[in-house]
């Protein structure tokens, strides 16, 4: 799993941060005076100047609807948008193109396989296995679903540590269940989860496995054969890409037995006032016009990940935790949740004397970017036994001076509410 | 200083004295910590105030017996500023007839305190909940007048 997946680049990129900052524009901005520090990738990354520049040539120089004319401009549009298939493959190292379906984001990804995988394969009875750690959008589809088909919803425990408590994931595990999603990598805590062996696990139930890959792709290097799932979702918003597109990874045996979800144009092979027969996958998932650019910037954001080893980034992102875990282990009252082994750049904590949402407030005032709240994971919080935390999370482009600026900041709330 | 002695006008006066956010915070804190807070019977799901970031509950009462009743109402948050924010919004609506309370413009008061900024609609704390729910109990306060 620590291996890079791209394979080595003839042009191979040294990754030097201070370099990689000045890729993203953003970066240099000031807020309230004082140098931006955003330590929220977790909710979305920052873009750097490829992306930027793909997106503004696509609509200025080669825009035309995909799929559909018959025009030369359609088809550049077409070649540029359907070029994204085979770098997210590359990234993932899936065995073929056709297993990548693109969706309007990672939320509409869940969906769909629930409504479509979920509606026709589960029965009343059958059951489905998430974690303690998930998610809304790794929740509320399953909620759904369970009451529409008299299903059973079990919670795979974690320890207080924040890690997957695999033995009581076992426990759960009966010739019942049916389908396990879990995240690769917590969007709280920060904990990596074994999902090789949780797949391993689930199939010898005779379970489907979804992955929940929105933060693990941006962390992690992913080979979704080595995983060994049969879905893998993510959202490239995350990944430097821009918003408004998902991405979901399925099996290709998986996809051609589910039926479509959304109907409408390009998702048909013909149609008539009858009946309407379905494309090939991926096509039979994707009605409608879909997110052109944003498949064209996500291309130049995978193409921009690319000339670096994938190693060498996760290498710094690692470095980066250590430091700020250091660092924020002076800050007295302060506590972090989530400390599993091998955890990744993601750091929730909270503070005796201010809340969360004080703590967010006070950082902001001195350009320090931190989510505060429930984080789309309320039951995590009921199970860390907080009403909200705050977090800071990390991208490739995160430096020293940002966690300076993060712990200066706590200081000053320290000296505010303490 | 109590909160009962304060109006808004006193409030800009005050502010207008803070020429760093960290005094400015300084102040909104100690405002909230002047509001006495709700009893924890009140802080019940049926009084929350919808909001992502932190809790915000808000209760009220009406005066009894009078022609035209006055609104008093009673806020409190588990964060510190949001507390604080609530008790700027007590100071400018509570004790205020539903005629006076819908009469006022929060955008605009909230604006000359320059704290504008933490109560637009796009920041999701609970504080703009808080204007709105306020207003339209007035708003129900006077239509109950009428029948």
């Amino acid at each position: 799993m620590n291996a890079p997946v791209a394979a080595p680049l003839l042009n191979h990129r040294p990754f030097d941060v201070e370099a990689v900052r000045r890729d993203f524009p953003i970066l240099s901005r000031t807020v309230h005076g004082k140098p931006l520090a955003y330590l929220d990738s977790g909710a979305s990354a920052q873009k750097p100047q490829m992306v930027l520049d793909a997106v503004m040539r696509a609509y200025s120089e080669e825009y035309a609807n995909v799929h559909r004319g018959a025009y030369w401009l359609s088809e550049r549009a077409t070649a540029n948008y359907e070029s994204v298939r085979g770098k997210i493959r590359a990234r993932l190292n899936a065995a073929d193109e056709r297993e990548i379906v693109l969706t309007h984001g990672a939320t509409e990804a869940f969906n769909l396989i629930a409504q479509t995988y979920g509606r026709t394969a589960l029965q009343p009875g059958d059951e489905i296995i998430i974690s303690a750690l998930e998610h809304h959008s790794n929740i509320v589809p399953w909620h759904m679903l369970r009451d529409e088909k008299g299903l059973v919803l079990k919670i795979a425990p974690i320890h207080d540590d924040g890690s997957f408590d695999m033995a009581g994931f076992e426990a759960l595990l009966t010739d019942r269940t049916r389908l396990v999603s879990v995240a690769h990598v917590s969007n709280v805590l920060g904990t990596v989860l074994p999902v090789a062996e949780i797949t391993a696990k689930a199939h010898a139930a005779g379970a489907v496995v979804v992955i929940d890959g929105c933060q693990g792709v941006v962390h992690r290097p992913v080979d979704v054969q080595a995983i060994g799932c049969d879905f893998y979702v993510f959202a490239p918003h995350k990944l430097y890409a821009p918003t408004g597109i998902g991405v979901l990874y399925g099996r290709l045996d998986m996809l051609e037995r589910m039926p479509p979800w959304m109907g409408g144009g390009d998702m048909i092979s013909s149609v008539t006032y009858e009946k309407s027969e379905w494309a090939a996958v991926p096509a039979k998932f994707e009605a409608g016009t879909p997110p052109i650019v944003s498949a064209i910037g996500l291309a130049a954001a995978l193409d921009y990940l690319a000339q670096f080893d994938a190693g060498e980034i996760h290498a710094h992102e690692e470095a980066m935790l250590a430091y700020a875990m250091e660092r924020l282990a002076d800050i007295d009252g302060l506590t972090v949740h989530g400390t599993a082994p091998g955890k990744s750049g993601i750091i929730s904590f909270s503070m005796a004397y201010a809340h969360p949402h004080d703590i967010a407030t006070v950082l902001d005032r001195q350009g320090v970017c931190v989510r505060a709240g429930h984080h789309c994971a309320q039951p995590l919080m009921e199970r860390l036994g907080v009403p909200a935390t705050a977090r800071a999370s990390f991208g490739m482009y995160t430096n020293t001076a940002d966690i300076d600026a993060l712990v200066k900041a706590l200081r000053s709330v320290q000296t505010l509410f303490g | 200083m109590s909160l009962d002695s304060l109006n808004i006008d006193d409030l800009a006066e005050n502010f207008s004295l803070f020429d760093d956010w960290e005094d400015r915070y300084r102040y909104i804190i100690d405002l909230g910590r002047k509001m006495p807070p709700l009893p924890d019977a009140d802080k019940v799901q049926a009084n929350k105030v919808e909001g992502c970031m932190s809790q915000v509950w808000l209760t009220h009462a009406v005066e009894a017996g009078a022609a035209e009743p006055r609104l008093f109402f009673f806020a409190d948050s588990d964060a510190h500023i949001v507390k604080g924010l609530l008790a700027v919004l007590l100071i400018l609506f509570s004790g205020k007839t539903a005629q006076q309370i819908l009469a006022i413009d929060a955008d605009a008061e909230l604006a000359r305190l320059e704290l504008d900024q933490h109560i637009s609609p796009n920041r999701r704390n609970g504080v703009t909940s808080v204007v709105r729910t306020i207003r339209a109990l007035a708003a129900q306060s006077v239509e109950a007048a009428a029948s």
